[in-house]
């Protein structure tokens, strides 16, 4: 089927989230803006006015309530989803990276980046069910990691957080003491940044991409490293098809190199891999630049891009993928 | 640093130190770098090679033995000479010049010592002034400084060199007996240098020898594969053998740059180029010609720049490589080097010259050996204005006769291309039309086996166009030609067969600009490197037609396995990306990829010329299908084994997996409650309550619309 091309953002699209029907898609862009659209014919509903800088990153409650962004701007924001209203805004003393909801939504994890000195560190905040009683106050401030830390997202019932970023280490924090419980190995880790990082529906696994041209399948209680997909572009977003055992890789070329050589050489397409044999089933083309966010649907029969070329592509499986042999 | 301690020291301080000697791991202690405590490393050979760079702190300084013998008056003046005649040769440093005399008598003492600015220019004063006759009885001895030492050192009395005990090599042609016929490759990709075997049945590479820094700058097989060449600062090396790779000989050359191995292996021609300390002075040549068995130098050559810049038509600067371009088959037997209105043939009996003279060609711009003859030929472009017209020769060596010579006329470029058996050559000439402004191109066609060496003119069905490559069959008689001048050329086949060039077939508008023949002949592929980025056309011209057409994507080098089996197409790190390589069977078909950055070298190792008599190739050709049971049957086996080793690895994969998801279900089944808490007792988290949940948000939403009508 053909694509829906969702032309909202007027920057280059940074993150993507589907709420947990599947019929709301949220999008961060480096305009200042992020964006609602219907998952399922991509018009657009709504738009949360408000922040100052690149959004890079978003996560819906789980009643599709409540949105938090993370912005540029120093600062991460609660939106009364249906209304688009400001409902609080969380003020850093650097711009805010990563954010995620717990189980529950009670809490949420922050991320800020390194900036005029500060080291980068995961906030934890406590999520008011009334907004009017939210406060700012962290409940927990973890530091260590060298360098922008990507995304944090929870563990098991909420009793860790997982980060991953710039020194290309996966960590395991606890939530109850703060302590670090567990960094991967060094010889089977990533090699270069991690970007992106993507939750099993289930949470019991989880999916890192690199700019090392690979992507990593590890358990999210051992930290064991399960499965790696190799590639041939650096990576900027991984999603799991929450139906089948498949892996989406996104990425390409480095903007910065694009112009230099033929649009092939980019290999910005999507590209499906076999979650267990970690072999390419396939690939989608269509984005003018790399790919910096996916997301697949909940019911897993559709899934969205978005890319450095500013467009949203929203694409609605054909009856063919769904027969693809697996194991 | 402390002294050698012998053992017995070493048990003392141990014992003293309550250590257990019998428990320590020896091989696990990691010195310090730069520390040897005392301890002398037993691989004293590394060390010797630096030394050669290093110690050589005197080598700018030469010794010049023989000088009159001068009372204290006349002492300026001599030093006046002297300081004329080696600053000719080069830059004498500042209070470079010392002439020692003696104390009481105030006499010199007959010798002087002169410190250049460089050990090149040192070594040039010694080469031009060893044996100046400054008058009858003065000859000058001129020594560098640095062997004053070695010759002083040389015993008075001679004694026999002590004869090592035979050991036997390793078998250097060892790769040629595996089992599977497979060929080997050496990759250069990032620091490392790795060799592997095309096991193109199981469609992967098999590791056979990786190293990292094995070469400074790139490797290169001999031409029959016996040896892989490494480049260093201090010289060449050759390794060789099926798997060890062990290092047989070291060339030594300070800065090597190029190495050329003559046709049947047997010299190593390495080149260097030095700076010159004067900017006015063209840079310095060194060549050196090595046995590539014993490693000794059989011949030096050393001038400037501008006596190796002559040849390639051109005319461009820095010398044209190969400098000495091998002639005469797989025996090795003769060299040359073109000059300044010469040919300078040499032949390895003795290093020397061929009847002690070249041969004199007026104005010669360009010379190609035949492959496989001692017969070379040679173009000379038109002179004076049109007036003596250009030509081309054929001579034969060592008799220096001319065979046959062919003039041509309003010539603008030729370019000579040999068969590979040495059967036919073809020379390119490019001329000018009438009104000078453009060119056309025609083909001239030596039959060299025939008698008297027939010419043959042919030219282009439009012989307007452009020829943007030309090639010969391997050992064939046919050869093809990529031509016009549109976008997308033409591309046609000749064969020569029977005493005339007959086109085969014209194929219109492809996308190429290089042919590359099978060694084996009849398949060829028809490539669009660089600007058509890599688009492949694989072509059977027995058959004439095309087996497959592929891509691999901004390719920049393709090469034939030696049998012809099997092709390498690779991207180097000219790209920035997709650097890896490309092995495709010969009809085209991709059997598998492999992808590294930095990817520098793709060479498959050469194999040497079958053993096998004509009659016998001719025989198995004839009876192909029996031999090749035995390879189907092989065939047949592997597939088998490959998909059973395929069913195996998913089934155990599909296992593993399994094992994973049950453990995550039990997890997930254990902290339900504890999650159910978390959410305020909201139960629903599996798949099967979505529908449900959905009803809920329905409900949901009545009630906010009972909120508005309020």
């Amino acid at each position: 089927m053909r694509p829906i091309l969702m032309k909202g953002h007027e920057r280059p699209l940074t993150f993507l989230k589907y709420n947990r029907d599947g019929d709301l898609l949220f999008s961060c862009a480096k305009d200042h803006t992020p964006t609602v659209w219907f998952a399922d014919n991509g018009e657009r509903l709504g738009t949360y006015r408000g922040h100052n800088g690149a959004v890079w990153c978003c996560d819906v409650s789980r009643d599709s309530t409540r949105l938090i962004t993370g912005s540029a701007d120093q600062s991460a924001k609660l939106w009364d989803v249906q209304t688009g209203t400001q409902l609080f805004t969380f003020n850093f003393d650097s711009p805010a990276r990563a954010v995620d909801f717990s189980v529950g939504d009670k809490l949420a994890v922050i991320t800020t980046d390194p900036f005029m000195g500060l080291t980068s560190a995961i906030h934890v905040k406590r999520i008011a069910a009334d907004p009017d009683d939210q406060i700012g106050e962290s409940v927990l401030v973890l530091k260590g990691p060298q360098g922008r830390i990507n995304r944090a997202v929870w563990g098991p019932l909420n009793k860790t957080i997982i980060s991953a970023g710039e020194d290309a280490v996966v960590r395991i924090w606890d939530t109850e003491t703060g302590k670090l419980l567990q960094e991967n190995e060094k010889e089977i880790g990533h090699k270069k940044t991690i970007t992106s990082l993507a939750k099993s529906t289930d949470g019991s696994h989880f999916l890192t991409g690199s700019l090392d041209k690979s992507a990593k399948l590890w358990d999210i209680r051992t930290l064991t490293l399960i499965k790696t997909y190799v590639t041939e572009r650096p990576v900027n977003a991984v999603a799991m098809s929450p139906l089948l055992n498949h892996v989406v890789l996104g990425g390409g070329q480095d903007a910065s190199a694009v112009t230099t050589t033929d649009h092939r050489a980019g290999k910005f397409e999507a590209k499906f891999y076999d979650k267990v044999l970690q072999e390419e089933i396939g690939g989608v083309k269509g984005h003018f630049g790399p790919i910096n966010a996916l997301a697949f649907n909940p019911d897993g029969k559709s899934f969205s891009s978005g890319g450095e070329d500013g467009y949203v592509r929203l694409h609605h499986f054909d009856p063919d993928y769904f027969k693809i042999p697996s194991i | 640093m402390a002294d050698v301690m012998s053992m017995e020291d070493i048990r003392a301080e141990a014992a003293r130190l309550n250590i257990d000697l019998s428990s320590v791991d020896w091989n696990s202690i990691r010195l310090p770098p730069g520390e040897d405590f005392g301890i002398k490393s037993d691989d004293d050979d590394l060390n010797e090679e630096d030394s050669l760079e290093f110690d050589a702190g005197f080598g700018n300084i030469i010794v010049v033995d023989n000088l009159p013998v001068v009372p204290r008056e006349k002492f300026e003046k001599l030093e006046g000479v002297v300081r004329k005649i080696y600053s000719q040769i080069g830059v004498i440093k500042e209070n470079g010049l010392w002439m020692p005399v003696e104390e009481d008598t105030g006499k010199t003492r007959g010798y002087c010592f002169i410190e250049y600015n460089t050990p090149q220019e040192a070594e040039l004063a010694k080469e031009k002034t060893n044996g100046y006759k400054l008058d009858r009885a003065h000859i000058f001895a001129v020594n560098m400084f640095d062997e004053i030492e070695k010759f002083m050192k040389v015993p008075d009395e001679w004694a026999p060199p002590e004869i090592k005990p035979y050991t036997p090599g390793e078998n250097l042609q060892h790769w040629l007996t595996d089992e599977k016929g497979r060929d080997q490759f050496v990759i250069r990709a990032g620091s490392d240098t790795e060799v592997l075997w095309n096991d193109a049945r199981q469609v992967k590479a098999d590791p056979v020898y990786k190293r990292p820094f094995w070469t400074e700058s790139f490797v290169q097989w001999s031409p029959l594969g016996t040896y892989l060449a490494t480049v260093h600062r201090q010289g060449a090396a050759v390794w060789g053998g099926a798997t060890t790779f062990n290092r047989l000989m070291r060339y030594a050359h300070p800065q090597v740059k190029l190495i050329d191995f003559s046709p049947g292996e047997k010299y190593l021609v390495t080149y260097s180029s030095h700076e010159p300390s004067n900017p006015r002075d063209t840079h310095r040549v060194v060549l050196n010609i090595f046995d590539v068995r014993t490693g000794k130098v059989m011949r030096d050559f050393k001038g400037s720049a501008d006596e190796f810049a002559i040849g390639g038509t051109g005319g461009f600067t820095g010398v044209s490589w190969p400098v000495f371009r091998w002639g005469g088959g797989k025996e090795d037997k003769y060299f040359a080097r073109m000059g300044k209105n010469v040919i300078s043939v040499y032949e390895t009996e003795t290093f020397s010259l061929i009847d002690k003279k070249s041969i004199k060609v007026e104005n010669v711009m360009d010379f190609s050996w035949s492959p496989t003859d001692p017969i070379f030929a040679l173009f000379v472009p038109e002179l004076g204005g049109g007036n003596q017209p250009a030509r081309v020769s054929l001579f034969q060596i060592p008799s220096k006769e001319e065979l046959r010579q062919k003039n041509l006329f309003s010539v603008n470029d030729c370019k000579m291309y040999w068969q590979s058996n040495g059967e036919y050559l073809a020379v390119k000439v490019d001329r000018y039309t009438k009104t000078k402004k453009s060119t056309y191109t025609g083909f001239e066609l030596f039959r060299i086996k025939e008698r008297d060496i027939p010419i043959e003119v042919f030219e282009l069905d439009n012989k307007n166009d452009k020829v943007i490559a030309f090639a010969w069959e391997p050992k064939g008689h046919r050869f093809g030609v990529i031509h016009g001048d549109n976008p997308r050329p033409d591309v046609s086949f000749y064969s020569v067969k029977g005493g005339k060039v007959a086109k085969l077939v014209t194929l219109k508008q492809k996308q190429a600009n290089h042919l590359f023949w099978s060694p084996g002949g009849r398949f060829v592929i028809l490539a669009g490197l660089k600007g058509f980025n890599g688009q492949l056309e694989f072509y059977n011209v027995d058959e004439l037609e095309t087996m497959a057409t592929a891509e691999h994507f901004m390719a920049t080098d393709i090469e034939w396995d030696p049998t012809g089996r099997y092709v390498a197409t690779s991207v180097t790190s000219v790209h920035e990306m997709e650097n890896g390589f490309n092995i495709w069977s010969f009809n085209g078909k991709l059997l598998y990829r492999i992808l590294k950055d930095h990817f520098f070298q793709f060479l498959w190792r050469p194999r040497p010329p079958s053993f096998l008599s004509p009659e016998k190739e001719e025989e198995i050709m004839k009876n192909l299908k029996k031999y090749s049971k035995k390879y189907d049957v092989q065939d047949q086996d592997i597939s088998v084994l490959l998909s059973e080793q395929d069913r195996e690895k998913r089934k155990q994969l599909k296992e593993e997996w399994e094992r994973w998801v049950n453990e995550w279900k039990k997890h997930h089944e254990e902290e339900k409650m504890d999650r159910q808490m978390l959410r305020d007792g909201e139960a629903s988290d599996v798949e099967e309550e979505y529908e449900a949940k959905e009803i809920e948000v329905e409900e949901l939403l009545d009630v906010s619309e009972e909120v508005q009508d309020v």
